[in-house]
């Protein structure tokens, strides 16, 4: 009756796992793009889109991703548009990935001295070219670490997408559960490729760092 | 006209006044050095030469332009007045060359091979060639701040203003950077400088200004300020720092 967990069952784990990871670079590439316009607003922009920016930061930083989720999923329903556990799972977590990468980013700017923008600006360098060849590359630096590192809480947080029926990884696992009954092995199972996918970042994340750190001291 | 002139500058922070109405003139060549107490303006002064700062009243004028006037690009002036701070501020992501092109290529739009051949004749000038490829946190004080001035040289400056370039270095390194300004000197740069190097002050100036209380207390040749001060306030000052 209960299926034993073999092969096919790891199988279908490693389909989920696809989708995680499919999850999680669709929330990263376009967490990236609104990170960056509200890392500039936050910077450069004037008052009024700096407040707007800055309230839709804390929005996200103040509610749980779930409930998010669930406001879209239902949210977009409520107002007639149909929409898939996919769309609403892709715009949450995108919105989500968008404030805290944007605040990483508005915090790695602001980091440069202001004496950067000055001694620049001495020389005659405009605003843009400012940005360019003196802020933004130092700003980069100090970035990565951080910003490999949210990119594991990403993958982590894509499991709460199956809250909302989305097949990935963790709702993989469940239903592999449900057929074998073999909670305490699947779920191990799944731990361990959650893990196998964290990890290495987690190491590249803290290697950059302490290469950083390095030169920044020596 | 001189190649800066500064009429009647009045500048606050706020609730406090920092200058009270300045007045200087420095001709093309002259070797201005400002001395005075912490807090009487000097850096403030400088900074409001490059319009760093902006004054609430008074006229600056820099090589024929008047530097607080809204409508004057700043962009084009400050590539002909050099300016070096007591802190360096060299780009710690670049080299040294990198460093001293970076302005002359994309503010000059000055070609690559040109602007390689001049890192190499500024770097010449400061002692500084065999570091051209180096980083500047793999550089001493001394040598990063030699740097700042090549960068700064790099651009053909009319004028350089120099905020104490020597007070963050240690006493072994201060020679070599003020060997640097004593060659420009030579070469007939023109500079504004703030300095607590008195025997400098006094050996190299063409002009001696003392500013206290944000005012141009008493100025004029070296000798005579360093030994015959008129106002008590400047007799003070010269006991406490010889
Ligand atoms: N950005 C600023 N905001 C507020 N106050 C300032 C600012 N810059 C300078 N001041 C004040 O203006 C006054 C003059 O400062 P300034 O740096 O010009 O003095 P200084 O003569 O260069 O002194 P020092 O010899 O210590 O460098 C000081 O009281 C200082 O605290
Ligand atoms: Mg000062």
């Amino acid at each position: 009756m209960f299926r034993d967990f073999g092969v096919d069952e790891v199988g279908l784990l490693l389909k989920g796992a696809q989708w995680t990871v499919l999850l999680s670079f669709i929330a990263f590439i376009g967490g990236s793009i609104v990170g960056l316009v509200v890392a500039a607003v936050r910077v450069v922009g004037p008052r009024s889109l700096n407040a707007l920016a800055t309230g839709y930061i804390q929005a996200v930083q103040g509610t749980p991703l779930l409930g998010q989720m669930f406001l879209f999923f239902f949210g977009f329903s409520i107002m007639g548009l149909e929409v898939s556990a996919w769309v609403a799972v892709s715009v949450s977590l995108i919105l989500f990935s968008g404030a805290f990468l944007g605040d990483i980013w508005r915090g790695c700017i602001q980091a440069i001295p202001q004496t950067q923008w000055e001694a620049s600006s001495c020389l005659g360098l405009g605003f843009f070219q400012q940005m360019r060849y003196v802020i933004l590359p130092q700003a980069l630096r100090i970035a990565i670490p951080p910003t490999v590192g949210f990119f594991v809480q990403i993958i982590k947080n894509t499991s709460l997408a199956a809250v909302v029926g989305f097949v990935e990884l963790l709702r993989a696992g469940q239903m592999v559960t449900a057929a074998t009954f073999k909670p305490f092995t699947v779920y191990l199972a799944v731990a361990l490729i959650y893990f196998a996918l964290c990890y290495p970042l987690s190491l590249w994340s803290r290697h950059l760092e302490r290469k950083l750190n390095v030169a920044h001291s020596h | 006209m001189s190649l800066i002139r500064i009429e009647n500058v009045h500048k606050s922070f706020g609730d406090l006044a920092v200058l009270n109405g300045v007045s200087l003139d420095i001709e093309e060549g002259e070797i201005v050095t400002i001395i005075g107490r912490s807090g009487s303006g000097k850096s403030t002064l400088l900074r409001c030469i490059n319009g760093l700062e902006k004054v609430q009243s008074g006229e600056i004028w820099a090589d024929g332009v008047q530097v607080n006037d809204p409508a004057t690009n700043l962009r084009l002036l400050r590539q002909r007045l050099g300016i070096v701070f007591q802190s360096y501020n060299l780009f710690p992501h670049l080299t040294v060359e990198r460093n001293i092109t970076l302005a002359p290529q994309v503010v000059q739009k000055r070609a690559a091979a040109d602007v390689r051949q001049v890192a190499v004749d500024v770097l010449r000038q400061v002692g500084l060639e065999s570091k051209i490829d180096a980083y500047p946190i793999q550089l001493s004080g001394g040598q990063q701040q030699r740097v700042a001035i090549a960068r700064s040289l790099a651009m053909a400056p009319k004028v350089m203003l120099l905020d104490e370039i020597t007070s963050a270095l240690d006493p072994e390194l201060i020679g070599d950077v003020l060997k640097v300004l004593e060659d420009l000197a030579r070469q007939g740069m023109t500079m504004v400088l703030v300095t607590h190097e008195m025997g400098f002050a006094r050996r190299v100036s063409s002009q001696v200004v003392f500013m206290h209380e944000g005012r141009v207390w008493e100025s004029g040749p070296p000798d005579r300020i360093f030994t015959k001060p008129e106002t008590p306030e400047l007799a003070t000052f010269i006991q406490s720092v010889l």
